[in-house]
């Protein structure tokens, strides 16, 4: 136990509220005398860590979670400059150079069009980031939104959309998109993302309904009804705070799976379309060479391997930080 | 018991028509599939007319639904794009997807409990986090880029199974496809029966069965594996769905004509009844297998009981 046991900064302190502490207080009390002893010199009756504090304790000395977090950055940064580390053009094509190996300045060779892989394989981060982050964050929105809403109020809304949830569950992703996206002709990232949403909001929807109905037969909720807080601010102050936690796990989890979809989807060619560079269009464009040019389909395929594991041990980390049931 | 399973069927009754009237939706925005058959010349306005009364187009699309279905549950399928009808399309496809789904789901099941057993014994030591990191790889490699790698390492370079399938695509040639298509679930199969193993292992009934001196095989498989089993059919279950429909992936790569295959052909060629038609047996395929997994939970756990 490093000495550091006061938590430099509490994310369950400035939006949790009492709440959080309540909770966090709890479980920082049910585990002192087993998993976490107090360190010999620490304050023995030093403030209580949040679930938040916590898990970040946890996180900022789990490997896995430093080296993730360390590749996610980098792939946002690319995706955001990526002509910080790669100077040429994407599009450039020289057909005398088609399908070459690597050569000086050019380490991952050329595509069939003569394009320089090592160049495409930067600019198509860009692609898969930014339907990655956009896709679960509008599934986390309407998911958490409805499927909280439905856990809290209950009743009929709350059977309405289980069915609804169930309905959607029922439809074959890979299909519903080649269907749904193949009347789309935009070359834009939009109707994939769109239609991740339409079908990945149930998902998150069943978790946060899950967690909110927990969350709600809290000792401290009843107290708080009884001492006369609105379902606003019960929702907001007391709830939302402590049934976000598996939902912020699902979502980090579901975000690599969005960006392995969005690869399946253009693989099929329904995802997205040419003139974007994107990992999934290069693999596909790749696939019919692979004997005589695999380098073509591996360095992509690399690409898009690593960041979606990125992304699922991410996920795989913060979960273990916040589930104290699995130490 | 009995009440239960009608209870549950009627539940599916309003879920089965939601998804496929979202399906119905869906492929009616593909466009006109009048024009589609005519390729690239424009019809005779009145030779479309009358295919389109013939094939109830003509119509609105919430007196289509009902008709449609009402012709599905006569059994009448319509034709597909090359003629045939789409039952005859179906009858071939779904022995073939069923075939490899049914290797997906053997390999899936006996290896990934396997590894989860094994892992979740030796929870916390290298072996465990071996198997753990393994999982978290392939789970990130999508199906294609695998797909296309172990055909290319065991069909092209090492020759050790057919590269492609032929178009009865007997068992033997099936093995790699279904491995291929198992990939995934094997891994999310592994880390479900190790987390569950890993916290059942530390339970009080396990304890006794040791205590009582029952052999280890014993106290693992009786005792433990099925209490331990639980999620991991539940996972298995509603996955059987996901992989007839997600073989579409692997069928493309190993050119293996099931449902994934001509489910794509109907789509290119904006053929509705083939699409409709072969999503509608999916969707059941998933609503049934969902309720024969909360079926097994009552066998699983003698503590669950439906009313």
């Amino acid at each position: 136990m490093p000495e550091s046991h006061v938590p430099k900064e509490a994310i369950g302190h400035g939006d949790g509220g009492t709440a959080a502490l309540a909770i966090g207080e709890a479980e920082s009390l049910e585990r002192a005398p087993t998993a976490r002893p107090l360190p010999p010199g620490g304050e023995p009756t030093g403030k209580p860590r949040s679930l938040w504090s916590d898990a970040w304790h946890d996180l900022r000395r789990n490997p896995v979670f430093v080296v993730s977090a360390l590749v996610i950055v980098f792939l946002v940064v690319i995706a955001l400059w990526p002509q910080l580390i790669a100077t040429g053009n994407p599009y450039r094509a020289d057909l005398a150079k088609a399908q070459q190996g690597a050569g000086p300045g050019h380490p991952f060779g050329y595509d069939t069009q003569g394009r320089d892989v090592y160049t495409r394989v930067v600019y198509g981060a860009r692609a898969s980031i930014t339907v990655g982050t956009c896709a679960t964050a509008g599934v986390a929105l309407l998911g958490g939104l409805l499927g909280g809403l439905a856990g809290f109020f209950g009743g009929w809304w709350d059977t309405l959309l289980s069915r609804l949830a169930d309905i959607f569950f029922g439809i074959p992703v890979l299909l519903g998109g080649l269907v749904f996206l193949s009347v789309v002709t935009s070359a834009t990232v939009w109707p994939v993302i769109g239609f991740i949403v339409l079908l990945g909001w149930p998902q998150i929807a069943r978790i946060a309904r899950g967690s909110v109905v927990t969350a709600k037969q809290n000792d401290y909720v009843q107290a708080a009804r009884a001492l006369g807080a609105g379902n606003r601010r019960l929702l907001l102050r007391h709830i939302a705070p402590n049934a976000v936690a598996p939902v912020i796990v699902v979502a980090t989890i579901a975000l690599g799976t969005y960006i392995a979809l969005e690869a399946t989807l253009s693989y099929l060619g329904a995802g997205l379309k040419p003139p974007t560079v994107s990992w999934g269009i290069d693999i596909s464009a790749a696939s019919t060479h692979i004997r005589n040019a695999p380098h073509m389909l591996l360095w992509p395929a690399g690409a898009l391997s690593i960041t979606v594991l990125a992304f699922i041990m991410l996920g795989d980390a913060v979960r273990d930080a916040l589930d104290p049931k699995l130490r | 018991m009995g009440r239960y399973v009608i209870r549950r069927l009627l539940q599916m009754i309003p879920v089965f028509i939601g998804s496929t009237f979202l399906i119905f939706l869906m492929v009616y925005a593909l466009g006109d599939p009048v024009a589609a058959m005519f390729g690239d010349r424009a019809p005779d306005p009145a030779t479309a007319a009358q295919i389109r009364h013939d094939l109830y187009l003509d119509q609105p699309l919430w007196k289509q639904y009902p008709h449609y279905m009402g012709q599905i549950f006569q059994g009448n399928f319509g034709i597909a794009f090359n003629g045939r009808p789409v039952t005859e399309l179906m009858s071939s496809a779904f022995s073939v997807t069923l075939r490899l789904t049914l290797v997906a789901i053997v390999i899936e099941m006996v290896v990934g409990i396997a590894l989860g057993v094994f892992s979740g014994l030796r929870r916390g030591r290298g072996i465990d986090t071996t198997v753990l990191v393994l999982t978290l790889v392939v789970v990130s490699v999508p199906t294609f880029v695998s797909g296309y790698l172990l055909q290319f390492v065991f069909g092209v370079k090492w020759e050790w199974a057919a590269p492609t399938v032929a178009l009865d695509a007997p068992l033997g040639q099936l093995l790699l496809p279904g491995l291929v298509l198992a990939l995934v679930s094997l891994a999310y199969v592994t880390r479900l029966t190790r987390t569950s193993i890993a916290e059942n292992a530390r339970a009080d009934y396990v304890r006794t069965a040791i205590a009582k001196g029952l052999p280890r095989h014993r106290v693992i498989t009786r005792h433990l594996l099925r209490n331990s089993l639980i999620p991991v059919v539940t996972f298995i279950g509603t996955d059987i769905g996901a992989l007839m429909g997600g073989a579409i992936v692997t069928e493309r790569i190993f050119n293996i004509h099931g449902v994934g295959y001509q489910l794509y052909q109907g789509i290119l060629r904006q053929n509705s009844p083939t699409v409709v038609g072969f999503v509608t047996i999916l969707v059941l395929v998933f609503l049934i297998a969902n309720l024969l997994v909360d079926l097994l939970y009552a066998v699983l756990d003698p503590r669950i009981r439906y009313a």
